[in-house]
């Protein structure tokens, strides 16, 4: 088949019966990456089983094509499987750029396809962009995120990239898009032996207040200490916000999974306000949550580098200020209750 | 069963918050900051040592990195490792995770005879996550990237990877090439008696002549990504300092978080 000029895929992840966020995302991107070239389209990939009416959701979120693999064998995700039907795909349509999201699975096949086609992958992306000269630059992190570089694919296609979940912001549905849905039958050789087999995919409930869409975050960190992290989950429940965590405060056991990293090995997050508690401000804590709304944290160290990413410094003792901040903010809360009537209901109110 | 073991020295993580870039040059300074075995490579050492205790052989550590690197390889031999190859050559650097995994590749087809290619499910420095894959794809062999836990009756391996709120199981047979995770394990401490044995332990260095690859195909010229300027981040951000004693420090908080909308 022939060259599809300067056409933006994006692998979409599934979750169950539902696409990943990180997928939705990235098709907003991709059509304004296909918007620098005339004629070219952005289009979608799914892979797995019984999943076509997905492909709707991809076109009102800006895909123009789906590509529809549709294969018992490819469900659940399997690395090999599904690297396998991704690099014949491309060999096949030849696009320009394809976008993965850099979750787990995305990274791994993402990594794998661009060594069988032996072409160019910037990973975990925190940008995206065309250059003036009309190159895709692509903004990745290093040492923690302390520094961003510049990554060039010149000569090799398609150039790939992987983005962190919540980069991007996730388009708008769009009911009224149409776009062509192509089945893709042989996905895989009939006679292909995987030498691996997925016996079992095992997936915990996601929190029903998931950090990553918390409108407060309250991390903590080593300063925080065994015995105060109880605390922060009830400051966080005060605030009807999520509680994260650093590297250190995971490896002690304090936070309860490991669903609760910031960083560059866990999660993005960008709420209206990061309260941050006994954090130093590793650089691999702090690429996680600088683009957050108001940053407060609260160190003993006044020279500690998490106050070069804070709006808010508090200078002393987290154990200490902790729970005086706790019963500070019931007591607010209680003399708002108070001052409230029984029946009218509270309505928001404005900044002071 | 022999057990490669793939490792990188990186600077040491807890030290990345004094890395600055010259605001002239556009290089990075990273002075003073000491190198450390990459944290994710201990995991894969431990748990190849571990097979090493189970089913016997032995255990060779692998890197491709400056000729420093072989204080980093020695620090591995302490922990356990049998023997170390160094792949160093100034036409390896540069590369990318793909220039690095065929410089990878082709000294471990040289040495020969493994059953199991371990190495860290990532690096701290540039973090890509891509090697475990890379490698596999190249060795020509299965792979699977993230491993939190590594069961082995050979010649079946049973392993859990790690998605996003859960886990996958597997099953596979060697050889294969397999990321461990950070959490997979506790890497053991280096004794006194490892770092007198790691003295007699072999320490090979071995250049682009001895891999046998052609010129071009390494280091930045062999790699598909090519890297533009480094910048700092932005943060845009001028810290206010919130002092005093802590009841007044908690009463300042509380209106910050009242002006910012999350507190009525």
């Amino acid at each position: 088949m022939s060259e599809q000029l300067g056409a933006v895929w994006v692998i979409a992840e599934t979750s169950g019966s539902k696409l990943a966020a990180v997928s939705l995302e990235l098709l907003g991107k991709a059509r304004e990456l296909a918007a620098y070239k005339e004629g070219a389209f952005t289009a979608a990939v799914l892979m797995g089983s019984a999943i076509a009416s997905l492909a709707e959701e991809l076109i009102a979120h800006g895909a123009d094509r789906v590509f529809l693999l549709d294969d018992p064998r490819l469900a659940p995700y399997q690395n090999d499987l599904h690297a396998l039907a991704l690099t014949d795909l491309i060999k096949n349509h030849r696009p320009e750029t394809v976008l993965f999201g850099a979750s787990y699975r995305g990274s791994e096949l993402s990594a794998t396809v661009a060594a069988k086609l032996e072409t160019g992958l910037a990973a975990h992306c925190v940008d995206l962009r065309i250059d003036h000269r009309g190159e895709l630059v692509q903004v990745v992190p290093a040492f923690g995120g302390t520094v961003l570089g510049d990554i060039f694919c010149p000569v090799s296609r398609p150039r790939m990239a992987s983005v962190k979940p919540g980069i991007f912001p996730q388009p708008a549905r769009d009911a009224g898009r149409t776009g062509e849905v192509i089945k893709i039958t042989a996905a895989l050789p009939r006679d292909y032996q995987s030498p691996l087999k997925a016996l079992r995919v095992f997936r915990r409930q996601p929190p029903a207040l998931p950090l990553e869409k918390a409108p407060t975050v309250v991390a903590g960190g080593w300063g925080v200490g065994a015995e105060g992290w109880h605390l922060l989950e009830e400051l966080a429940g005060e605030l009807g916000g999520a509680v994260g965590c650093t590297r250190p405060a995971l490896d002690e056991g304090w936070a309860s999974s490991e669903d609760a990293l910031i960083g560059t090995s866990g999660k993005t997050v960008r709420p209206q306000v990061y309260l941050g508690i006994g954090i130093s401000g590793a650089a691999h804590h702090t690429a996680g949550m600088k683009d957050s709304g108001v940053v407060i944290n609260i160190n003993l160290d006044p020279g500690a580098p998490v106050f070069g990413v804070s709006d808010y410094g508090a200078v002393g003792d987290a154990k200490k200020i902790l729970p005086l901040l706790l019963e500070k903010i019931r007591e607010h809360k209680g003399e708002i209750n108070a001052l409230r009537k029984p029946d009218t209901p509270l309505t928001r109110r404005g900044k002071n | 069963m022999n057990i490669a073991v793939c490792v990188k020295p990186v600077p040491d993580p807890n030290h990345y918050h004094k890395i600055t870039i010259h605001p002239e040059t556009k290089l990075l300074a990273r002075k003073g900051i000491p190198a450390v075995i990459n944290p994710a490579d201990k995991n894969a050492l431990e748990a190849a040592l571990q097979l090493r205790e189970q089913a016997g052989g032995k255990v060779v550590l692998v890197s491709m990195a400056p000729p420093d690197a072989r204080e980093k390889l020695t620090e591995g031999l302490a922990m356990g490792a049998d023997e170390a190859i160094l792949f160093s050559d100034r036409a390896f650097a540069g590369a990318d995770t793909l220039a690095t995994a065929r410089v990878l590749a082709a000294g471990l087809k040289k040495i020969g005879g493994f059953d199991l290619i371990l190495t860290g499910a990532e690096s701290a420095d540039s973090g890509t996550s891509h090697i475990p894959s890379q490698l596999g794809e190249l060795m020509g062999w299965p792979h699977l990237n993230h491993l939190t836990g590594l069961n082995l009756q050979v010649p079946v391996l049973k392993m859990t990877t790690k998605i996003e709120y859960g886990y996958i199981e597997y099953e596979g047979r060697l050889p294969m090439v397999l990321g461990i995770a950070r959490e997979s394990n506790t890497p053991r401490y280096i004794s006194l008696m490892g770092v007198v044995a790691a003295r007699n332990k072999p320490l090979t260095t071995w250049g682009l002549n001895e891999l046998q690859l052609a010129s071009g195909s390494t280091g930045l010229a062999g790699s598909p990504t090519q890297p533009g300027d480094l910048h700092p981040p932005r943060h845009g951000r001028q810290v206010e300092l919130l002092e005093g004693e802590p009841a007044d420090i908690a009463g300042k908080i509380v209106a910050v978080l009242r002006a910012a909308g999350v507190l009525v």
